[in-house]
């Protein structure tokens, strides 16, 4: 596991000097995968490797949210990452990083918040029964 | 049966469903809707005796229970008013009824359970379709459309740069909102748009803005303050580095939140942001030349009026 605060730093970093990487896209992909494989790990489970719609973090997202509504938030959180790392692939625009790292922080913000608080995000949109 | 996937066309005349936080903190959200319905010549009339719709807690304990207070709304503007569109402005109203007629089209328990709570009120039974509820954003987009915004535009918002945050449950459950991602002209659950179109016609610059439906923390942000000021601090930044001079919202519950914890950020964390939060109905009536108070913006926590008078709106 990567503790929280060591994501943080990596996405701060690849915010604020994003020349320091050689791909910031990939670190704040990866980044994504560790908060995400971090939540997998606090729930005894492990990890997958297999990738949905091309992406490793959509198939994290899938196997995290088993049971779990209130993780449609972070649904629209990862996609949000994946649509803002694809367009810098596109036009290397380094604002389009910037969107990214702060897509990223708010996806740790939300899990770790979950793993302090498990109710977080069961009261809003994720409405349980509705779906139950 | 309605066709649930699509928005009914005669919205000049809307049921009014404000929900409690309109009488309350988002009060100028309820005087910026009212005096916007005027300026355009729409009429809405409040439900007669409306409840709560259930707000974020009762659906938790009690589905039935937060089902029969919405539906209870809805039945009385078909049986009692005549109307079939209700206007929730709120976000959380609006996901209520919502979520109440998607259980009442698909759950024949929910339907049998709700008939009995009818019977025991005396309520007439509210059947499925009997009413389409719509957000606001909805209703001025169909019953105006942006054409006709640009045409009574007085007073362009040209020059102010809006991110606009639409929170979470104005999209979430997509499964609720069968009108949403229809293809053209119809709204996005993933990328929101209905508040860009409307904002950008009245002159506004629109940034790209990557966290409109991000989690804010929500019904946590009382119990579990710092947790919902770090989700909020970094939307604002967010809006910030996007260049963004306005948050604009369409929820009373959003806009109370991004404003306490943009205090509440610079208090305890000694961060500062600019962005400044306005309602888009607000925006849209600066732009229509309506007064600022008139529009409730001194109603405001964030204080925006320095902003409108450097951009020439006041």
């Amino acid at each position: 596991m990567t503790s929280f605060s060591d994501i943080e730093q990596t996405i701060a970093l690849a915010r604020e000097r994003p020349q320091e990487f050689s791909d910031p896209a990939d670190q704040l992909m990866q980044a994504g995968e560790l908060i995400l494989e971090n939540w997998l790990t606090a729930h005894d489970l492990e990890p997958t490797d297999e990738k949905r719609e091309g992406f490793r973090l959509l198939a994290l997202h899938r196997q995290g949210a088993r049971h779990e509504t209130s993780f449609h938030a972070c649904r629209e959180t990862c996609r949000e990452l994946i649509y803002q790392l694809n367009l810098y692939q596109v036009n290397k625009d380094p604002q389009q990083i910037v969107m990214a790292a702060m897509v990223a922080m708010h996806l740790l913000l939300f899990i770790r918040g979950k793993m302090e608080i498990q109710e977080l995000g069961e009261f809003c949109c994720n409405s349980r029964s509705a779906t139950t | 049966m309605s066709d649930s996937t699509h928005l009914r066309d005669d919205l000049d005349t809307v049921a009014y469903y404000p929900g409690c936080a309109l009488e309350g903190s988002g009060h100028a959200y309820n005087r910026s809707t009212k005096r916007l319905a005027r300026k355009l010549g729409l009429k809405l009339v409040e439900i007669d005796n409306w409840n709560c719709c259930g707000a974020m807690e009762v659906k938790n304990i009690d589905p039935d229970i937060q089902n029969y207070l919405s539906v209870r709304n809805m039945s009385i503007a078909k049986h009692k008013m005549g109307l079939d569109v209700v206007m929730a402005p709120c976000n959380g109203c609006y996901h209520n009824l919502k979520k109440a007629e998607h259980d009442v089209t698909h759950r024949e328990d929910t339907r049998e359970t709700l008939k009995k709570m009818a019977e025991k009120t005396g309520q007439p039974e509210y059947k499925s379709g009997d009413v389409e509820t719509i957000h606001a954003l909805d209703w001025i987009k169909h019953a105006i459309g942006e054409k006709n915004i640009t045409g009574k535009v007085k007073k362009s918002l040209a020059g102010l740069k809006i991110a606009n945050y639409y929170g979470c449950m104005y999209t979430r459950p997509r499964h609720i909102f069968p009108e949403k991602d229809q293809g053209e002209g119809s709204e996005s659950t993933s990328k929101p748009h209905f508040m860009d179109d409307l904002l950008r016609a009245a002159g506004a610059e629109i940034v790209d803005f990557p966290l409109k439906t991000a989690c804010c923390g929500g019904a946590h942000t009382l119990s579990d303050c710092d947790t919902s000021t770090q989700l909020v601090l970094n939307i604002l930044q967010a809006a910030e580095a996007c260049g963004a001079d306005v948050i604009a919202t369409e929820c009373p519950t959003c806009h109370s939140g991004l404003e306490m914890h943009q205090v509440r950020a610079q208090e305890t964390l000694n961060i500062k942001t600019q962005p400044v939060m306005l309602y888009f109905t607000q925006l849209l009536g600066l732009a229509f030349g309506i007064s600022p108070r008139q529009l409730g913006i001194h109603e405001n926590i964030s204080q925006s009026m320095g902003l409108l008078r450097q951009k020439g709106l006041v």
